[in-house]
C-alpha cells in the first residue's frame, strides 16, 4: 500500500506520571511519524510505554511535553470535547476486550459512534448494516455480545470502528484474547481494510506473526523507540 | 436525541426493575401523600364552604359570657350570667333586619326506642328554628306555637336518628324515649350529611324549648340565640343592633363589656377552612420530607449507576460521546425515575383521596394544577439530585474509565 503525507507526528514527545522520587516516564522523548495509509505494528514489552502511546495517537490521552500533531492538527492541546469531535470524525478504535456495551445488539453498538455524530435514525441502521457486511457478520446483527463468539464480538467491535469512516484505526492488543484460527481470520480482515478502504492502522501485539500482517513494526524499550523496521517484501 | 436518551434510560431502568422500584419508593410516597393531602384538603374545603352556605351566610348566634379577650371590670369572679327568654323576648320585640329569631339549648343525650339506644344532639327550640337555620322537613310538620309554649313532648328527627330505630319505616307518630322522658316524632328533618370536620348533621332531635328545659335541662335557660338577617341586611349591620339591644335589657352599663358573644356564622365557618388549609400545609411539609428522602434516593442510586457503568461510559467517551452527552444520558435517566415514581404516586395518592371522600362523604376534587405541579416536582427531582452524579459520569477520564472492571 503506497503511503502518503505524514498523518501523525510526534516531536519529542514525553508522558510522565507521578512526581519527584516516584515519577514514572512512559514515553520518554519519543519522535515518531506514521503516514497516511500506513499498517504499522507496536511491538516491545509490558510497561515499555505502547498503550501510552496508542492513547496519544489516538486522542484519549494528550503528551506532558512535546507535541502531538494529528493531520497536521496540534491535538496534544485540545481540549476534552474538541479531542473527543477529532475522535468521533476520524478515529476508530478497537481494544483487547472488544468493549461491547452489554445487552445490546451488535446493530446498536455498531450504531452508537453514528449518535453522536447526529445522524439520523434510519441512516445509522442502513451504515450499521453496511459495516457489519463489510466485517462478514450479515445475519448477527440483532444479537447481542453474550450471544457472539469472541472472534464474532471483535468483528462487532471494527464494525463500530469504521462506520464512521476513519481516517486511523488504533487497535490495542486486537487478537489478544482469541485463539490462533480467529487471530488470523482478524488480521487478514484489517489487512483487507488497510488495501482497500485505505484505512490507516497503528497496532500493539505481543506477537511477531501478528506483526507480520503490517508493513512496518516499531519497537518500543523504556519509553523510547528502539527500533523501526520496514517488513522486507519477498516477491 | 433526547427520545434516543429517554427510550435508553427506560431500558436500563427495565433491568434492574426491583432496584428502581426501591429508589422511587420515597417519591411514590411523598407524591403520594401529597396528592391524597391537597385532594383531601381541597375537598374538606369545598365541604366547610357548603356547610358556610347551607348555615346561611346571615346568621348571627348570640351566647352568653364574654367575648374573648382580657377581662374587663369585674372579671373572673363575675358568675356568668345566662341567656334567658327576656333577652330573646327583647330581641323579638325591637330589632329590625331579622328574618328569623329562634332560641336553642343543647346537649348530647342518649336517646331511646324500644331496645335500641343512640347518643344524639338534642335542641330544645321553637318554630322559628327551622328558619332561622334554613332547614328543612322532608315529611311533617312543624312545632305548633301552642306545643312551644306549653312544653309539650313533640319532637323532629334527623336522617340518622330515623334510621337507627326504624329503618326503612315511618316513624311519625311514634313515641321515642329522650332521657327519662317520652315524646311523639311529629316530622322528619331533611338530610344534610356530615360537617367538614366529620360531625354528623343528621344524629339529631329537636323539641319544644319549654320541654327540654324542663325535662332535659332542668333549668330555665337558653344557650344560643340563632338570628338570621333578611336579604336587605348585612350580619355586620345587624351586630350592632343586637348588641344595643341586649345591652339595654341586660342592663350592662357603658363602663362594662358584654356578658354575652355574638358571633357571625361567616368567620367561623371562615376559621374552619383556615384550619384545614393550615392542616393541609403541615402534611404538606411531612410529604415534603419525604420527597427529599426519595431525591436523595435517586441520588444514591444513580452514583451506584455511574459506577456501575464507568466501562460504558469509557466506550461512549472512547468513540466520541462529548462530556454533555453523557451528563445528560444520566440527567435524562434520574428525571425519567423520578418522574415514573411521581406518576405512580399520583395515581395512589388520587386512589387514596377518592377513598376517603368516598368514607368522608366530601366531595373528590382532584386539581389539574396540583398534578400538574406534582409532576413537574417530581422532575425537578430527579434533575436536582441527579446532577451531581451525571457531572461525575460525564467528568470520567475516557482512559481510567475503559480500564476499570
Ligand atoms: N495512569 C497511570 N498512572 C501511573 N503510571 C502509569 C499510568 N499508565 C501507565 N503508567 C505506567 O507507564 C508505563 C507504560 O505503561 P503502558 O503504556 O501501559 O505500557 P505497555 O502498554 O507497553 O505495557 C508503565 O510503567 C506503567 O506503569
Ligand atoms: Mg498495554
Amino acid at each position: 500500500m503506497a503511503a502518503g503525507a505524514a498523518l501523525i507526528t510526534f516531536d519529542k514527545v514525553w508522558k510522565s506520571y507521578g512526581q519527584g522520587e516516584a515519577k514514572v516516564h512512559a514515553l520518554a522523548g519519543v519522535d515518531l511519524a506514521i503516514r497516511r495509509g500506513e499498517f504499522v505494528a507496536i511491538m516491545g514489552p509490558s510497561g515499555s510505554g505502547k498503550s501510552t502511546a496508542m492513547n496519544i495517537i489516538g486522542c484519549l490521552d494528550t503528551p506532558t511535553a512535546g507535541t502531538y500533531s494529528f493531520m497536521g492538527i496540534d491535538a496534544g492541546r485540545l481540549d476534552r470535547n474538541r479531542r473527543a469531535m477529532l475522535r468521533n470524525l476520524y478515529v476508530g478504535f478497537v481494544f483487547q476486550g472488544y468493549n461491547l456495551l452489554a445487552r445490546t445488539t451488535a446493530a446498536e453498538n455498531v450504531e452508537l459512534p453514528l449518535i453522536y455524530r447526529g445522524v439520523a435514525a434510519r441512516d445509522r441502521r442502513d451504515l450499521a448494516m453496511q459495516a457489519l457486511s463489510q466485517v462478514g457478520l450479515v445475519g448477527r446483527e440483532h444479537h447481542t455480545p453474550a450471544e457472539l463468539s469472541g472472534g464474532q464480538q471483535q468483528r462487532v467491535a471494527i464494525a463500530r470502528a469504521i462506520v464512521t469512516r476513519p481516517t486511523l484505526l488504533v487497535a490495542d492488543e486486537p487478537t489478544g484474547n482469541l485463539d490462533t484460527a480467529r487471530t488470523h481470520e482478524i488480521m487478514e480482515l484489517l489487512t483487507q481494510l488497510n488495501t482497500e478502504l485505505g484505512l490507516t492502522i497503528a497496532m500493539v501485539t505481543h506477537e511477531a506473526d501478528v506483526a507480520g500482517y503490517a508493513e512496518r513494526t516499531i519497537r518500543f524499550l523504556d519509553g523510547h523507540v528502539a527500533s523501526d523496521s520496514m517488513k522486507l517484501e519477498t516477491a | 436525541m433526547i427520545w434516543e436518551t429517554v427510550r435508553l434510560s427506560l431500558r436500563s431502568i427495565r433491568r434492574n426493575v426491583l432496584r428502581s422500584f426501591l429508589t422511587l419508593l420515597g417519591i411514590v410516597i411523598g407524591v403520594a401523600a401529597v396528592i391524597a393531602m391537597l385532594t383531601i384538603g381541597s375537598g374538606t374545603t369545598e365541604k366547610v364552604k357548603a356547610d358556610i352556605s347551607k348555615l346561611g351566610s346571615n346568621l348571627l348566634v348570640v351566647r352568653s359570657g364574654r367575648p374573648a379577650g382580657p377581662g374587663g371590670p369585674g372579671g373572673l369572679d363575675q358568675v356568668v350570667r345566662p341567656l334567658a327568654e327576656k333577652d330573646l323576648a327583647a330581641l323579638v320585640a325591637h330589632l329590625t333586619g331579622a328574618r328569623a329569631i329562634s332560641p336553642a339549648s343543647q346537649k348530647q343525650v342518649r336517646v331511646i326506642f324500644g331496645t335500641e339506644s343512640l347518643t344524639s344532639g338534642v335542641t330544645g327550640t321553637d318554630s322559628a328554628y327551622l328558619d332561622a337555620r334554613d332547614w328543612k322537613l322532608v315529611s311533617g310538620r312543624p312545632f305548633s306555637d301552642s306545643e312551644t309554649r306549653s312544653g309539650t313532648g313533640v319532637c323532629l328527627i334527623g336522617e340518622t336518628v330515623r334510621q337507627q330505630f326504624f329503618g326503612a319505616g315511618d316513624p311519625e307518630g311514634e313515641f321515642i324515649r329522650v332521657n327519662r322522658t317520652s315524646c311523639k316524632i311529629i316530622g322528619l328533618l331533611e338530610p344534610k350529611g356530615y360537617t367538614g370536620f366529620g360531625q354528623d348533621q343528621d344524629n339529631v332531635v329537636l323539641m319544644p324549648l319549654h320541654a327540654y328545659q324542663r325535662r332535659i335541662a332542668g333549668n330555665r335557660d337558653i344557650d344560643n340565640i340563632y338570628i338570621a338577617a333578611d336579604d336587605r341586611t348585612p350580619t355586620s349591620e345587624l351586630q350592632p343592633r343586637v348588641e344595643d339591644i341586649l345591652r339595654d335589657i341586660r342592663r350592662v352599663t357603658p363602663d362594662r363589656e358584654s356578658d354575652f358573644a355574638i358571633r357571625d356564622m361567616t368567620q367561623i365557618a371562615d376559621a374552619m377552612a383556615s384550619a384545614t388549609t393550615t392542616m393541609t400545609g403541615m402534611l404538606g411539609a411531612v410529604a415534603g420530607v419525604s420527597l427529599l428522602v426519595g431525591g436523595i434516593g435517586i441520588m444514591n442510586i444513580m452514583l451506584v449507576s455511574v459506577t456501575e457503568r464507568t466501562r460504558e461510559i469509557g466506550i461512549r467517551l472512547a468513540i466520541g460521546a462529548h462530556e454533555k452527552h453523557i451528563l445528560i444520558q444520566f440527567l435524562v435517566e434520574a428525571t425519567v425515575l423520578s418522574l415514573l415514581g411521581g406518576i405512580i404516586g399520583i395515581l395512589i395518592g388520587l386512589a387514596l383521596a377518592g377513598l376517603a371522600a368516598v368514607t368522608l362523604t366530601i366531595p373528590f376534587a382532584p386539581s389539574p394544577a396540583v398534578i400538574l405541579l406534582a409532576v413537574g416536582f417530581s422532575a425537578l427531582i430527579g434533575m436536582v439530585f441527579g446532577f451531581f452524579p451525571a457531572l461525575r459520569g460525564a467528568r470520567l477520564d475516557p482512559i481510567d474509565a475503559l480500564r476499570h472492571e
